[in-house]
Order: structure tokens, then sequence, then C-alpha cells
């Protein structure tokens, strides 16, 4: 059971070794010369005049959070979809008014005006 | 041969088991790279022959060495790590984006039965490992303490988990249908004829799944994450060298990937179109062609990839308030009025894909 997964390892082993190796190379056969131009970070040519990690907009939290809502739906749905012929029409309801449950939801966020943009 | 069989049995059981593996995964990284390398080049073509150019061609035969002459140039260059920068982050994030698109394949099968991990739940380690490519992008945004790369990566990690939504609910509608998590039953469901494919009932989620898909690898006309006229190259603009060659590898690893996933569980990944026709697969020396097989998958992931060009010639880029309504607003609820039709097929007793 658990031993099919090992060949998944040896792969996270071998991708890991790969990259550090490719980076490696390139750090390696690559010339080193720093100045200060070079390493400021790049701003079309100016000057950076403020730190790069300022405020953002809060919308990017509000698509995060939704996001955690309706991937943990999924995670709900997965185990669900794989046993369908087992449970029943009393498996299918009680899903189908879950789902309602998140839609009336997702109607009230688009309602609301979470997913708006402008 | 025989002094070699016999060498074989000299090493221990543990150490087998690790050599067969590691062969397996060479089989399948060695041919992935090559495939990667082959789509830069099959893009700048593609792309070269729809704007009525050449595309490169001064490298060997038709420009057929191009993918090694940039491969040596990257590799050649200087890996510049800015002096505001995270610097162990910074070289992190092209690892964390690259590992996951390589990994991912372990589960993919090739053919029946050819399968590095043939895991019952096949579907749920994609899922997962597909997002976590996010966290190289917003960690390679945010390490390199830049105003580009910090937008773009807030950008690109807000519209890959809107569309990891989409793509989940349509991974819901296939599991539905296939009743099984492992890849290679999902492929076996829709043994029979061309017409068992998913594809059919499940239309809706296949175009969800890779509009979804080819947002999720930030691909034109998606590419808000890397718009050069806005945020110049985005989250990798300060990477150099090897450091963006990771990335770049990375993205087209996940395209192929995205290929696959499609043929496998829209398009019957290895199964023959032809399937069923018996006096075409029983035709002698050429019958093979029609059969089954892993030739197959390969056509299939081949019109994907040049699907994913053919959009990058042809769209312009969307905006991105009209990315986050077309994930949001359009195909999540396709996703979901689908789901809830294939709910009442299921409850009528009445199964479409079977």
């Amino acid at each position: 059971m658990l031993e099919t997964y090992l060949p998944i390892l040896v792969f996270l082993g071998v991708g890991v070794a790969l990259a550090i190796v490719l980076l490696g190379l390139g750090l390696l056969m690559g010339p080193n010369r720093p100045d200060t131009a070079k390493n400021s970070p790049f701003e079309c040519g100016f000057e950076a005049f403020e730190d790069a990690r300022m405020k953002f907009d809060v919308r990017y939290y509000l698509v995060a959070i939704l996001f955690i809502i309706f991937d943990l739906e999924i995670a709900f749905l997965f185990p669900w979809a794989v046993v369908l012929d087992k449970i029943g029409s009393a498996g299918l309801i009680a899903m189908a008014f879950f789902l309602l449950v998140l839609i009336i939801g997702f109607i009230y966020e688009w309602k609301k005006g979470a997913l708006e943009w402008e | 041969m025989g002094f070699l069989a016999s060498m074989w049995d000299l090493v221990p059981d543990v150490l087998q088991t690790i050599i067969v593996i590691l062969l397996k995964i060479v089989a399948i990284l060695l041919p992935l790279i090559l495939a990667v390398a082959y789509t830069t080049l099959a893009e700048r073509k593609v792309i070269g022959f729809m704007q009525v150019r050449l595309g490169p061609n001064r490298v060997g035969p038709r420009g057929l060495f191009q993918p090694f002459a940039d491969v040596l140039k990257l590799l050649i260059k200087e890996v510049v790590i800015p002096a505001e920068s995270n610097r162990y982050l910074f070289l992190l994030a092209p690892m964390l984006a690259l590992v996951p698109s390589f990994v991912a394949w372990s589960v993919i099968p090739f053919f029946d039965g050819g399968v590095l991990a043939n895991i019952n739940a096949g579907l749920l380690f994609l899922l997962a490992l597909t997002s976590l490519g996010v966290y190289g992008i917003i960690l390679a945004g945010w390490a390199s303490n830049s105003k580009y790369a910090m937008l773009s990566a807030l950008r690109a990690g807000a519209q890959v988990i809107s569309y990891e939504i989409a793509m989940g609910f349509a991974l819901v509608g296939v599991l539905m249908a296939a009743g099984d998590l492992n890849l290679t039953k999902i492929v076996n469901a829709q043994s029979g004829s061309i017409f068992s494919w998913f594809i059919w009932p499940l239309f809706g989620l296949f175009l969800v799944y890779f509009i979804s898909g080819v947002a999720e690898t930030n691909r034109a006309p998606f590419d808000v994450a890397e718009g050069e006229s806005e945020i110049v190259a985005g989250f990798h603009v300060e990477y150099s060298g090897m450091g963006f060659a990771l990335f770049f590898l990375a993205e087209y690893a996940n395209m192929i990937l995205i290929s696959a996933l499609t043929s496998l569980m829209f398009l019957g990944g290895w199964l023959s179109p032809f399937q069923g026709l018996t006096f075409l697969t029983d035709t002698p020396v050429i019958g093979w062609v029609f059969g089954n097989g892993i030739h197959w998958l390969f056509f299939k992931i081949s019109i994907f990839l040049f699907l994913y060009l053919w959009f990058r010639a042809t769209f312009p880029r969307y905006r991105y308030d009209q990315i986050m309504r077309l994930g949001w607003k359009v195909l999540i609820p396709v996703t979901i009025v689908w789901i809830f039709g294939e709910m009442i097929a299921v409850g009528l007793g009445w199964k479409p894909w079977l």
C-alpha cells in the first residue's frame, strides 16, 4: 500500500537534486562580477525610491479567503464523487443540499461585489 | 550477459528496487526535458510561421539545435543576486517552481500499466502538486524585493488560486463519471470506442479544465503575471542565467503536464480513436498504429501543446479584471451547473458516460 509511494519519494529526491545541480552549475560556470547598479532592483532605470514590500490591495486577501472556502468544498466533493455509486440517493440529496448552501453563499458574495475588480 | 545477471543478483534487494526506480525516473525525465527543449523551439517556429516569419533557422539544420544553444547560453550567464533580496529564498524559489512540475509526472500513466507510481489517490496527488507551483512564483516575487516582481507575484497568486477552483470542480465531474482517483482506472473507464471518451458527456468541463490549465500555467492570453508591456517580465524580472532557466523549464513542463492530463481525463489517454473497429486494428503490419498505445497519448499531448502556441499567436492579452471575472463568474458557475446536471443524471440512473 504505502510502498507504491516510494517511487514518488525517490522522484522528489531526484527532482531536488536536479534543481540544485542546475542552479549550482549556473552559479559555477557563469561569471560573477557584481556592482551596485547591476544588483539594484530593476525599475526601468530609475532609482528604487521605496521598499517594494509595500501595502497592497485588500482584494487579494479577499480572493484568498474565498479560495479557501471553495477549495474546502472541493476537498469534500472528492471522496463523495468516488463513492457515488455506493451511497445511493440519500448521499446525492445530502450533497445537493450542501452545494445549495454554498451556492447561496456564492450568490451573496457576488451581489455584495466581492468579485468586482473595478 | 550471464556475468551481468550474476552481478545483479549480488546487489541487495533494497538497492535493486531503488536502481530500477531510478532507471524508470531517467526514462521519464530525459524525454520530458527534451520535450521541453523542443516545445520552446516549436513555439518560436509556429508563432514565426503564423506571423509570416521563419523563426530560428541558423543553429543546425532548420534551427534544430537552437534549444541546445539556448541552454548553453543560459548556463554561462551570470546569476545576478540583487543586493536587497533575500538570498536563500531568492535561490529557493526557482527550485520550488521546478520540483513539483517534475514530480507530478510520477503518477502519469503512459500506457496500460506504464506508470512509475500506480497510487490509488493519483488525481488528489496531482491536484496537490499543481497547487504547489504557485509557491515558487509568490516566493520569487517576494524574495526579489522589486516592485514589478512583487506586483506580478500578487497577480499570479490571486489568478492561480481563482482558476484552481474551477479546475477542482472540473476534476470532481471527471471523478463522478469515472468513480476512481487512479489515473489508469480513469482512462480504462473511457474504454470502448471513441464515443466512450469523457469529452462527450463532460464537454463543458473539458473546456473549463483546459482554459483553467492555460491560466494556471500563466500562459497567453492569461499571462498578466509576466505582461511585458506592464510589469516587464513579472516575477522573474530579477532572475538571470540558470535561475531564469529553471522557471522556464517549470513553465513548459507544466504546459506539457496540463496537456497530458487533459488527454488522459477527457480524450482517453493512450486509447485509440479507432478502438472497436476491428477491421482496422486487425490489419497486418500497420494494425498496431490503429490500436491503443503510447503513440496516441503523445499525439493528443501534441494537439494540446499546439493549442497553447496557437492561443499565444492569436489572442490579445486579457485585462486583469476580465481574467478574474472569467474565472469566478463564468467558469465556476458553469462547472457547478454541470456537476448538478451529473448529479441529476446519476439520481435518475441515467449514465451517459457508461
